[in-house]
């Protein structure tokens, strides 16, 4: 910035807003400031996502907080005349929510005094993704440059440990429990492997998170790096995901350039690479030790724990693999100290989520919230209320999720509330249906999913949700007996206790969530 | 990984050569197999039996293991595909909001089922089980170009821009 600006124009570029043309409504909205001599005052910022997913080209006004969405490049003349012309709000297009800035979001969370405002898309449409220089004055890369200076890895490792800190990629394990792991193996080299294989149905956080802050996750793999004693860092990443591929070859080359990642980073003499790996399409190469054998350039199988990836991951070597979100929460926990994380969300669970709100309801999503926020909050505070008809279900976690009802409204989402009615959170996924739609037919859409991504290798899983599926299927079609409801318990149940990794023993789930929540849906459709 | 597809259409021979310089230059990298793969799809379109013997050969590989990794992952194709590829969503987000119909329709329209191709090899038809682009449901991808909030009247009109 040369000269100050009185206003600034964020476009919000990501994914979604790309296919409704962001990046010309960017320049078109460059060209018309220009003809009106404004091109110094108002400043055209390209940024990641905004927020809202389900509302076109989305573009915020700082310093007002205006936020506008479904924006096209015909409307760009007349919203640059009206707002920044005449000054005042282009109402056409205005959306009732404000910027990350303005809300307020201590209204919302009674169980603690004060929120203290996001973590993780903190920066996410506020800073340039694509331009580093912006991420440090946001305290970029200072908690990596600390704990190079003053801090052993085994003082990282205890305040990632005593904040709490649990992976968020949906099973929950203590960061820093896993961090010690690794750091205690003494063989060499190790490795830093981020998990952005996010292929669960109606997950997009991590692309997002990607796509609008790259240089935190890799800030916080780095710091993963020295507390573990790694010196190379892997991102195993979706194909699909172009544009976050592109965001983070060039954050990780601006950073090597600043000496911020590379050989001895901030004149130390730690080192530390981050490559990419590019995924080939396998929802299973989630699963952390399918995942290493997928970048081993194999078929993406599970492999039998233990050993454990901690003592014999990548290339039989000691790794340590953690989600997006999860490196994402590191650098502001060394900034703030573990305490100050404490605070935010509930007992068992510290900090924030990210969830990918979807479904029936008004304002689609990604939206950061405390841990131990409800479904009820969620869907009437945050999401805007239903979009048509009343509830009936949420799919947490995905498709390997759990199908909860409207008794669980007020269930604080977190890991441990969850667990105590037999639920887990998983990858943040919250899809939202109202009655339209037909239990049977939901879970049969599930099954197919996984009766096409089960890798195969065990029996349960590869014979189990086919035939699933196939019961499933004569039940829609009306050909269903009532014993076909007992096989249906009786399967699911073995695949839990008997699969051979996580997803045949979660695939299961929410069909069996439906059997004892909705059990008239299928009973309607048996014959009589 | 540049791109060769630019050039003007090469005989078998260079491309059997093309692949072989990328195979001698990684060879000797671990886990190159995947990388390997995806530059030879993007050199012959998709990986007949040939071009997976040539690569078991050139690799020190069995063909069985290559086989295996080619079927496992959805990226890779052993039939040759149409001038466009149509991947239908049926994530669960799509699936609510009417993924199914658009399914039907293309269906109807286009005379194929899902995993075949047009007689005019113009266009073939596949699914994928969640974009992440959830936001857009209920959406189809044509080649690289995501449509999002399709309904079964905006089918005709998305359609004629590929040709």
């Amino acid at each position: 910035m040369s000269k100050r600006s009185i206003a600034q124009v964020l476009v919000g570029i990501d994914g979604n807003t790309v296919l409704f043309g962001a990046r010309k409504i960017k320049t078109k909205l460059i060209t018309e400031m220009h003809k009106h001599g404004l091109s110094e005052q108002v400043q055209v910022i390209e940024t990641g996502s905004i927020g809202p997913a389900n509302q076109g080209v989305i573009i915020g006004v700082y310093p007002a907080g205006e936020m506008y969405g479904n924006i096209t490049e015909e409307e760009v003349v007349e919203f640059v005349q009206e707002r920044f012309v005449k000054g005042r709000p282009y109402k056409k297009l205005l959306l009732s929510e404000k910027l990350p800035a303005g809300i307020d979001l201590t209204a919302y969370d009674s169980r603690k005094t004060q929120y203290l405002g996001r973590i993780v898309l903190d920066n996410c449409g506020k800073i340039n993704p694509e331009d580093i220089e912006e991420y440090i004055g946001m305290r970029g890369y200072e908690a990596l440059g600390i704990i190079l200076k003053e801090k052993t890895s085994e003082e990282v490792i205890k305040i990632v440990r005593d904040s709490g800190l649990k992976g968020r990629g949906g099973a929950g394990f203590p960061t820093g429990l896993k961090w010690s792991f690794t750091a205690k193996v003494k063989d060499t080299p190790k490795y830093v492997i981020c998990n952005a294989d996010e292929g669960e149905p109606g997950t997009f956080k991590d692309r997002l998170i990607m796509e609008g802050d790259p240089h935190k996750v890799l800030e916080g793999m780095a710091i993963c790096g020295y507390a573990i004693g790694a010196n190379t860092g892997y991102i195993y990443i979706r194909g699909e995901y172009q544009l976050s591929i592109q965001r983070l070859e060039k954050a990780i080359k601006d950073a090597e350039k600043l000496g911020l990642l590379g050989e001895n980073i901030f004149g130390t003499d730690f080192d530390f690479q981050v490559k990419i790996k590019i995924g080939a399409g396998s929802y299973v190469c989630g699963e952390e030790t399918a995942l290493l054998t997928s970048m081993e350039g194999f078929r993406g199988e599970p492999r039998f724990k233990p050993p454990f990836p901690a003592e014999s991951g990548f290339l039989a070597k000691p790794t340590n693999i953690n989600n997006v979100e999860t490196f994402a929460n590191i650098a502001p926990i060394i900034l703030n100290g573990a305490e100050w994380f404490k605070k935010l969300g509930t007992e068992s669970s510290s900090g924030t989520k990210v969830y990918t709100v979807l479904g029936h309801i008004k304002r689609s999503g990604l939206i950061e919230v405390p841990m131990g926020v409800t479904l009820r909050e969620i869907i009437y505070d945050y999401a805007g209320g239903m979009s048509s008809g009343n509830f009936k279900m949420t799919q947490i976690g995905g498709t390997a999720g759990n199908l909860l009802s409207s008794e669980f409204l007020d269930v604080p989402l977190d890991f441990q509330s969850l667990k105590e009615v037999g639920y887990s959170l998983g990858s943040g996924a919250v899809l939202i249906m109202n009655e339209t739609v037909s239990v049977v037919d939901f879970i049969k859409c599930c099954m197919k999913f996984f009766v096409h991504e089960s890798c195969g290798k065990c029996t349960p899983c590869r014979e189990g949700t086919r035939y699933a599926y196939e019961i499933l299927d004569k039940i829609s079609l009306g050909k269903g007996k009532a014993d076909d409801i007992e096989s249906l318990k009786l399967l699911g149940e073995s695949m839990k206790d008997s699969s051979f990794c996580p997803f045949g023993q979660s695939a299961p789930n929410s069909l069996l969530n439906s059997l004892s929540l909705f059990p008239e849906e299928y009973n309607n459709l048996l014959i009589k | 990984m540049g791109c060769p597809c630019d050039e003007k259409e090469l005989t078998d021979k260079q491309k059997y050569k093309q692949l072989k310089e990328f195979i001698n230059e990684s060879k000797n990298k671990k886990g190159y197999l995947i990388p390997v793969l995806h530059m030879a799809q993007v050199i012959f379109g998709f990986l007949p039996p040939e071009v997976q013997n040539f690569v078991a050969k050139e690799m020190n590989t069995p063909v069985s293991v290559v086989t295996g990794v080619v079927t496992f992952y959805s990226y890779f194709k052993i039939f040759p595909t149409g001038r466009h590829t149509i991947t239908i969503c049926l994530g669960t987000a799509c699936y609510v909001r009417g993924a199914k119909k658009i399914m039907e329709e293309l269906e109807k329209k286009l005379g194929i089922k899902i995993g075949e191709t047009t007689e005019d090899k113009r266009f073939s038809m596949g699914v994928q089980r969640c974009l992440g682009a959830c936001g857009l449901a209920p959406v189809i991808m044509i080649d690289k170009d995501v449509h999002g909030r399709i309904s079964a009247q905006k089918l005709d009109k998305i359609l004629e821009l590929y040709k």
